[in-house]
């Protein structure tokens, strides 16, 4: 019953995929997309935290500090952007983000 | 030993429990709740497996100020949830076909995979044995990667001034205080002398530019 690395790495890889999914399953909806990706960013800290500890390295636990301050700040930016898109538009559906013609 | 394997299976079910609900709830708001409660839980997984700064962090920073951020978005726009909701059973069989792909690659390279004898040489910084982890952290947080503390801070400092920025707008109606335009004023363009015709009164066309 002892729990090892690979225990913590299948957290990992069960959440980075339910991260995916989620942004492929709410395609209209950018708010739960943005929440994927954090999702995303979680699995990802969750790897790195658990290879620092089983192997003994404190330098996972410093980049896994970095990909926090990252989040956070890709959050903030993407709600700002949310908030003025909403403000022109008044909407957020994503298939209305067509004003470039992309 | 078998108290730590429960709490294991504890925070992680939960968390892939909530994990699931914050893509499938059909409420924007329960699924930022789910998300706080999936980072509740992936903290408790930290501290189980010995960072204990980085799950308060977590704590701090996802629950104390991004989870808020979402819910204050979500609860300002007024926008019709349901409506963005459709098609969701429409994707849900690619969605499943990529996620399945994923995780199976994900668990082919967790299943094939050994660590190298030769990592104990490549480890830059160990883990001390007699300090606390937040300690351990802050010794070389401070010292060896100072620079890339000091990167966070500016991608931080970056993302306050864009966000600041981007949201930020000027109301023309709104009246502002004009410092210079104050300290500019004269008495010649403040005031005016007129002589005002018996029985007319001052008419609006005699006015400085300024009363109009």
């Amino acid at each position: 019953m002892t729990i090892g690395l690979g225990h913590y790495l299948s957290v990992g890889a069960i959440l980075f995929t339910l991260g995916i999914l989620g942004i492929f399953l709410n395609r209209k909806n950018i708010i739960v997309i943005l929440m994927s990706i954090e999702l995303v960013l979680l699995a990802v800290n969750i790897n790195l935290v658990a290879f620092s500890t089983f192997l003994g390295d404190l330098v996972g636990q410093v980049f896994a500090l970095l990909v926090l301050t990252v989040a956070a700040a890709e959050a903030a930016i993407g709600l700002a952007v949310l908030v003025v898109y909403f403000r022109n538009r008044g909407s957020i559906a994503v298939e209305d983000v067509n004003l470039m013609k992309g | 030993m078998i108290l730590t394997a429960l709490f294991f299976y504890l925070f992680a079910g939960v968390c892939v429990a909530s994990a699931v609900m914050v893509i499938a709830s059909r409420n924007p708001v329960h699924s930022v709740l789910f998300l706080i409660l999936a980072f509740v839980n992936a903290a408790g997984l930290f501290i189980l497996m010995g960072a204990e700064f980085l799950g308060m962090i977590l704590i701090v920073v996802y629950v104390g100020a991004v989870a808020v951020l979402f819910l204050f978005v979500i609860m300002m726009l007024d926008v019709d949830f349901a409506e963005l909701r459709e098609g969701f059973l429409e994707y849900l069989p690619f969605g499943l076909v990529v996620g399945a792909i994923f995780l199976a690659e994900l668990l082919l390279v967790g299943g094939g995979w050994v660590i190298n004898p030769d990592v104990a040489k490549s480890i830059s910084s160990a883990i001390p044995a007699n300090v606390s982890n937040t300690e351990a952290l802050g010794l070389v947080l401070y010292t060896k990667y100072i620079h890339y503390f000091q990167i966070a801070g500016m991608v931080l400092l970056v993302a306050m001034i864009g966000a600041i920025v981007l949201t930020l707008r000027h109301k023309v109606s709104v009246k502002r205080q004009d410092i210079n335009v104050q300290n500019a004023r004269t008495p010649e363009l403040a005031m005016s002398v007129r002589k005002v015709a018996v029985g007319q009164g001052l008419q609006d066309t005699d006015a400085p530019e300024w009363v109009k």
